[in-house]
């Protein structure tokens, strides 16, 4: 979950840029507060070496250096916006080595789906992907907003019913990170991180083959199962039946979620008049 | 169905007992301490002949200083529900790690939703109107504002919308959805239950009064000043409120139309942001950050005139570079109108769009950062008296700023 310990590319050039934005902040800020607390022991009412000018109210020369430091330090920090948000676009491409791996992400109520279309495997809550390839999610959500966020790869992006919405990002070294969601979407929502396994080039068919014999079968039955609110402790792995589910969800031709269920209801604590609508 | 049925039909529509938790100890303990609490003043009250000093002298008096007081009353008892759900959040986080705490998620989120709703709506919004009610007449040096008897009825506007939000500790349920209410979580399908619609009505009847008491501090500083006070002759905290009741005016009716859509999608099966039949979660993000980031700007700036009087009065000095204060005042009022879409970068709008808004923010720190040279160099060259609202000041430039 750390957000200064990146593993990709993107995710090292959000970081430079908190960083090297905290700093050039800091360099007006900590003198501004010595200045505060040095003006105001020095003009105490008590110090009789302080001279005291009540007219000095106006001096064109200070309000020039007042508007002009604040005004130098938001161009600095203007121009390192515009790269940088040029340069960390969501959709532009992160070259890695070998293919690009491509994968399309579905928010849930309340789990994550990961569906890799080429390689005709889907899981949940558990993403795998190989280190140094570019990685091209295609995001959408099957009920609410939600925001996709992994932290040590960079970037969030909202994920959004009947939109699809693109991340390119690259994760450099193998080894096991935290995926989670980032914007509230109702009870389940605590419970939405997902495993994020990044494993070397060279297993990651391997890992995609043992997948692909996977007993249970994704497919729009499946799915409309899946899309229940629930909330997911396992992690099932699916053969994937039709590599054209994500367009289906996408185009809600698998019409959204449907949210909770109005007689049951199960975990409202008290409910008001709300059964007959 | 029996006659006596549907006369109760008509009076109670769907709301019957199942709408009291009666299995939730909690907000019944709380609702229960809360009843007697308001039966124990009202006994007094009535027992000691207070009724007619109140009723004369308070509850219908449209004097400006009254009302002041009242507003900020109102936010402080709204501070205890807000503070208790505070610290209600904070015990189930401190106990919840990898465990379920002593709060089911349901009620979490009626608490951190209700927690956001009230600090911002009917504590920091009834305290800084309630001050600007109190002060700005009397520095202009006026009798009263604008519109007293609006000035009353926006008040017992807010006051109605504070007490549905705390009617519905113990009928029905407060939203589930945060302090914003995006949809589509907030829509029908999603949030089926009376918490949303708690949430919307209490907001259009206080945003209402708050529209209201906008409209009455704008006339009262461009129409009622006394004899020779012209702008530039106007206390600081005049300026500060004149921005900020701009903004009210400007942002409030944004509010109120995008939670009307909402409702109308609720109730009438619109689709202005429903997943289906071409509605735009976007649009909502759109509307509710345009009103969004403005507010966060009337809240803070009648908060930077307070600076402004305090470091003036406390160094014995008239603030340094006045008209430049001014300038930064109307400038944030402006400049804080175009930077919504900050509140949302992760739509992934695209690379120009994110910088423009990105740098238009920054921008704002620019007024901002002169408003803190300016209370430094009134310091310079001043008596300073450490009295306590002078501590905060020089407290709180160097805690913000940081």
């Amino acid at each position: 979950m750390n957000l200064l310990d990146p593993q990709g590319p993107v995710a090292a050039a959000n970081s430079t840029i908190l960083v090297d934005s905290v700093f050039i902040m800091l360099a007006i800020v900590v003198p501004t507060i010595f200045a505060i607390l040095a003006f105001a022991f020095w003009f105490r009412a008590s110090n009789t070496k302080a001279r005291y000018q009540p007219d000095f109210v106006y001096s064109g020369r200070v309000e020039m250096v007042v508007w002009a430091i604040p005004a130098l330090t938001v161009i600095l920090l203007g121009g390192v916006a515009w790269i940088g948000s040029h340069k960390l676009d969501p959709a532009a491409p992160v070259p890695g080595t070998g293919s690009p791996v491509r994968i399309q992400a579905v928010s849930l109520d309340w789990k994550w789906l990961f569906i890799y279309p080429d390689q005709r495997i889907a899981t949940v809550n558990t993403l795998t992907v190989p280190a140094g390839a570019e990685l091209n999610f295609q995001l959408t959500s099957s009920s609410v907003m939600n925001v996709f966020f992994i932290p040590q790869l960079g970037s969030m992006i909202y994920t959004m019913n009947g939109m699809v919405t693109r991340l390119n990002l690259r994760a450099d070294n193998e080894g096991k990170l935290q995926g989670l969601a980032a914007h509230f979407s109702g009870d389940g929502f605590p419970d939405m991180m997902f495993d994020v396994n990044v494993v070397s080039p060279l297993s990651f068919p391997d890992w995609v083959a043992s997948t692909a014999k996977s007993d249970a079968v994704l497919n729009e039955d499946s799915y409309k199962k899946l899309m229940q609110q629930g909330i997911e402790r396992g992690r099932p792995t699916y053969r994937l039946e039709d590599p054209r589910l994500f367009d289906l969800i996408a185009t809600q031709h698998i019409p959204p979620g449907p949210g909770p269920e109005l007689i049951s209801d199960a975990g409202r604590p008290h409910s008001g008049g709300h059964d007959a609508r | 169905m029996p006659a006596g049925r549907t006369v109760e039909a008509m009076m109670l529509g769907k709301l019957d007992w199942s709408a009291i938790p009666f299995d939730q100890p909690i907000p019944l303990i709380a609702g229960g301490v809360v009843l007697v609490g308001i039966l124990a003043v009202l006994i007094w009250v009535v027992v000691k002949g207070h009724l007619p000093y109140l009723w004369h002298e308070w509850i219908t008096s449209v004097d400006h200083k009254r009302i002041g007081v009242m507003y900020i009353l109102l936010a402080s008892v709204m501070l205890l529900r807000g503070g208790s759900d505070a610290i209600m959040m904070r015990i189930q986080q401190a106990v919840a790690f990898q465990s379920q705490g002593y709060l089911p998620p349901e009620h979490y989120n009626q608490i951190f939703s209700a927690h956001g709703t009230i600090m911002i709506f009917f504590v920091a919004m009834p305290f800084v109107i309630g001050l600007m009610n109190l002060i700005v007449p009397l520095q202009l040096g006026v009798r009263d504002v604008a519109f007293p008897t609006l000035n009353s009825v926006g008040f017992w506007l807010t006051a109605t919308g504070a007490l549905l939000v705390n009617l519905s500790l113990v009928i029905g349920e407060f939203a589930r959805t945060g302090w914003l209410a995006f949809p589509p979580l907030s829509e029908l399908s999603y949030s089926p239950g009376v918490g949303v619609d708690y949430y919307a009505w209490s907001l259009q009847i206080s945003g209402v009064g708050t529209l209201v008491a906008g409209i009455n501090l704008v006339t009262t500083v461009l129409k009622l000043r006394t004899k020779g006070m012209n702008y530039l002759r106007m206390p600081m905290f005049c300026w500060t409120t004149l921005a900020s009741n701009l903004l009210i005016v400007a942002a409030f009716p944004i509010l109120t139309a995008t939670l009307a859509m909402l409702l109308l999608d609720r109730y009438l099966g619109f689709h202005f942001f429903t997943n289906e039949a071409g509605g735009n979660v976007m649009m909502f993000m759109n509307l509710i950050w345009a009103w969004g980031h403005p507010e966060v700007y009337i809240l803070v700036l009648p908060a930077f005139g307070i600076f402004s009087e305090v470091v003036s009065t406390f160094s014995g000095k008239a603030l340094f570079g006045y008209r430049s204060m001014v300038l930064a005042t109307m400038a944030i009022c402006v400049i804080s109108f175009m930077v919504w879409l900050h509140h949302f970068f992760t739509m992934g709008a695209g690379p120009d769009v994110n910088a423009i808004f990105g740098i238009a923010s920054m921008i704002i720190a620019v007024p901002t950062g002169v408003k803190i040279y300016n209370w430094l160099f009134t310091m310079y060259g001043g008596r300073i008296r450490f009295a306590t609202p002078m501590l905060w000041a020089v407290g709180s430039p160097s805690s913000s700023a940081a």
